[in-house]
């Protein structure tokens, strides 16, 4: 079985910023081994000269016209924010107190 | 007068313009089979009655005053809870965007409203389109028309369930890893996923940007064309969108003749772990196409038995990307911590995350930072983007001797449902026959083939559960589904005498 301890998921809880409960590592510890062996399998599948793909449709940089376009008013696009105030999201504090 | 809502969209379209009935009156009566059988199906999540019958009143305005904006002008469509939508809610079956209010319509919503087609209402889904079953709403799963003790696949359950239930003869599902095509095999109706960048996804919350793909949801092949034209085609807001002209779907529905055609039979998508019934009525249809003139070979195409390993890995690690955007600053949902004092912003995000999204969602996220997570990306995310390559070049290989490919859609008909909540890779294995046309990029469509007896009904049992078929084409070559499936159709309909979905049986709340 993959190794993947209930002390992984709650790191990658927290590189995911999900907050999880006791009831919910526990859980994910014992569902994430069985799903992680299954897709483990693409290790042997591939040699090192497969050349990767990120995407099925080969895109380089796409431009547009460097133009003025219609586009969301101040209101329309603070219109779903849980607090805004003075046209801007207000949000929790973002840096320590030291 | 006949029932209006068992006119499929292209009859429906031909009574309007010959002014035989109004976009109203065909409004209403779909408005009230929702009304009559929603409580059993749970199709939709919002239902938009007010503003339906006003896009239909001002297309019945436009005909009377002599022009209709489009073929299809008056005939109700529902939407997937997934596509951004003025004036009405859009969750996409997540606690963490109730009651969200978008600001602006998805590409493929502003098409609809151009071309005249009034929005029903919002279908339900799995979670952020996470799902087989449409049990992982948070807003309840919703049940197959066939059997309500049933799922009606997923993730896009809602718009299969709506458009089998007659609720809509047109609906808009998006396609991730087989979220159109599944639904429709389960529930008797078509699907179709186009070439990926063959339709705007501009709008489309996203799950996996690399393959997602919005497209119809219909009860009748040619139904879906017209919906595909008027869906599909360039767009400026997406930079993944190709710029080339829509293939002609239309007309490849109407043409149905398979006569030369070289039809492949994929040797990996058949055999162990295939229900017996769907096998069954799988190799009558390949048999209906060999006698209809079609040269039918099986073909090959060995990586794809790495498909579903290479999906759960490129899937989660975009999910978990693009899911980050929900972190209860700008919209949605905040949720501060219990018993913290002046939270900081990262800790109201997990505690929001937490409460905001379901077991799958949190389950999909974790794994998608593992395998992205500095050690595990070359082993994990980066073999699964080597395997997509090796799966691109077999589907490359199979079409330089076949015009299209075929298999069963899924691998067994309906299951129970709660039957597979608790073995989440149980669940997975169940897209196996789907998830490679995603993986390439290229476009599949599935129609109802027949019913099989129910995988987990006492041995003779009568058969009563639909099966689907899928046809997989090179990309930007969707014209070729149409043509084949079409063509299926019409055999198939000739033996049943109708429509298969005529067999379903009457639901709760409402005469048949």
């Amino acid at each position: 079985m993959s190794e993947i301890t209930r002390a992984d998921v709650a790191h990658l809880a927290g590189l995911a910023r999900i907050q999880l409960s006791d009831q919910e590592l526990d859980a994910m510890a014992a569902e994430l081994p069985a799903i992680l062996d299954h897709v483990a399998a693409v290790q042997e599948a591939v040699g090192d000269d497969v050349v990767p793909m990120s995407h099925p449709v080969p895109v380089d940089n796409v431009f547009r016209p460097d133009e003025v376009r219609p586009s969301l008013t101040a209101e329309q696009a603070l219109s779903g924010a849980p607090e805004s105030e003075e046209q801007r999201f207000l949000v929790p504090k973002i840096l320590g107190e030291d | 007068m006949s029932d209006l809502t068992r006119l499929s969209a292209d009859e429906a379209a031909q009574k309007l313009g010959a002014g035989e009935v109004s976009s109203v009156e065909l409004t209403q009566a779909l408005l009230d089979r929702i009304e009559a059988t929603d409580g059993a199906v749970h199709a939709f999540l919002h239902v938009d009655a007010e503003g339906a019958l006003a896009a239909a009143r001002e297309v019945d305005d436009q005909r009377s005053g002599g022009g209709a904006t489009s073929y299809l002008a008056g005939v109700p469509i529902a939407v997937k809870d997934v596509l951004a939508t003025i004036g009405q809610p859009t969750t996409c079956g997540s606690k963490i965007l109730e009651g969200w209010m978008p600001p602006y319509d998805a590409t493929v919503v502003q098409r609809l409203r151009a071309a005249g087609l009034p929005i029903l209402g919002k279908t339900n889904m799995d979670e952020f389109a996470m799902g087989s079953s449409t049990e992982h709403s948070a807003y309840g799963p919703t049940s197959n028309p066939w059997d309500p003790t049933r799922i009606p696949g997923g993730s896009g359950g809602g718009s299969a369930a709506a458009v089998g239930a007659f609720q809509a003869p047109l609906a808009i599902g998006t396609d991730t890893g087989g979220s159109i095509r599944q639904p429709g095999a389960v529930t008797g109706t078509v699907g179709v996923k186009p070439t990926y960048g063959g339709v705007s996804r501009y709008g489309l919350v996203a799950m996996a940007s690399s393959l997602d793909q919005a497209g119809p949801v219909t009860r009748t092949v040619l139904d879906a064309a017209l919906l595909h034209e008027i869906m599909a085609g360039h767009d400026p807001m997406d930079s993944t969108s190709i710029d080339a002209p829509v293939p002609a779907v239309v007309s490849a529905a109407r043409r149905a003749d398979v006569k030369g055609l070289k039809i492949g039979v994929i040797r990996e998508l058949g055999g162990d772990g295939f229900q017996a019934g769907v096998t069954a009525r799988f190799d009558e249809a390949v048999q209906l196409l060999t006698d209809a003139g079609a040269e039918v070979v099986e073909v090959s195409l060995p990586s794809l038995v790495h498909g579903i390993a290479a999906y759960y890995l490129v899937m989660p690690s975009e999910a978990s990307s693009n899911l980050a955007r929900f972190d209860a600053m700008r919209y949605g949902l905040r949720v501060p911590p219990a018993g913290v004092t002046d939270p900081s912003a990262e800790q109201v995000m997990a505690s929001t995350r937490e409460a905001g999204f379901g077991d799958e969602v949190k389950r999909r996220i974790i794994l998608g930072t593992y395998a992205l997570s500095s050690g595990y990306y070359d082993a994990y995310y980066g073999s699964a983007q080597k395997v997509r390559t090796l799966i691109a070049q077999d589907f490359s290989a199979a079409f330089e001797q076949v015009d299209v490919l075929v298999s069963p859609t899924a691998p067994t008909t309906a299951w129970k449902l709660g039957e597979k909540l608790d073995d989440p890779l149980a669940m997975y294995l169940q897209d196996v026959a789907t998830i490679p046309a995603n993986l390439a990029g290229i476009p599949g469509l599935s129609l109802p083939i027949g019913l099989a007896p129910a995988a987990d009904a006492a041995s003779g049992a009568a058969d009563s559960l639909p099966v689907g078929l899928q046809v997989l084409a090179p990309q930007q070559a969707d014209d070729r589904l149409y043509n084949v499936g079409a063509a299926l159709e019409k055999l198939l309909e000739d033996r049943w005498g109708g429509p298969l979905l005529a067999q379903a049986p009457a639901l709760e709340g409402a005469a048949r």
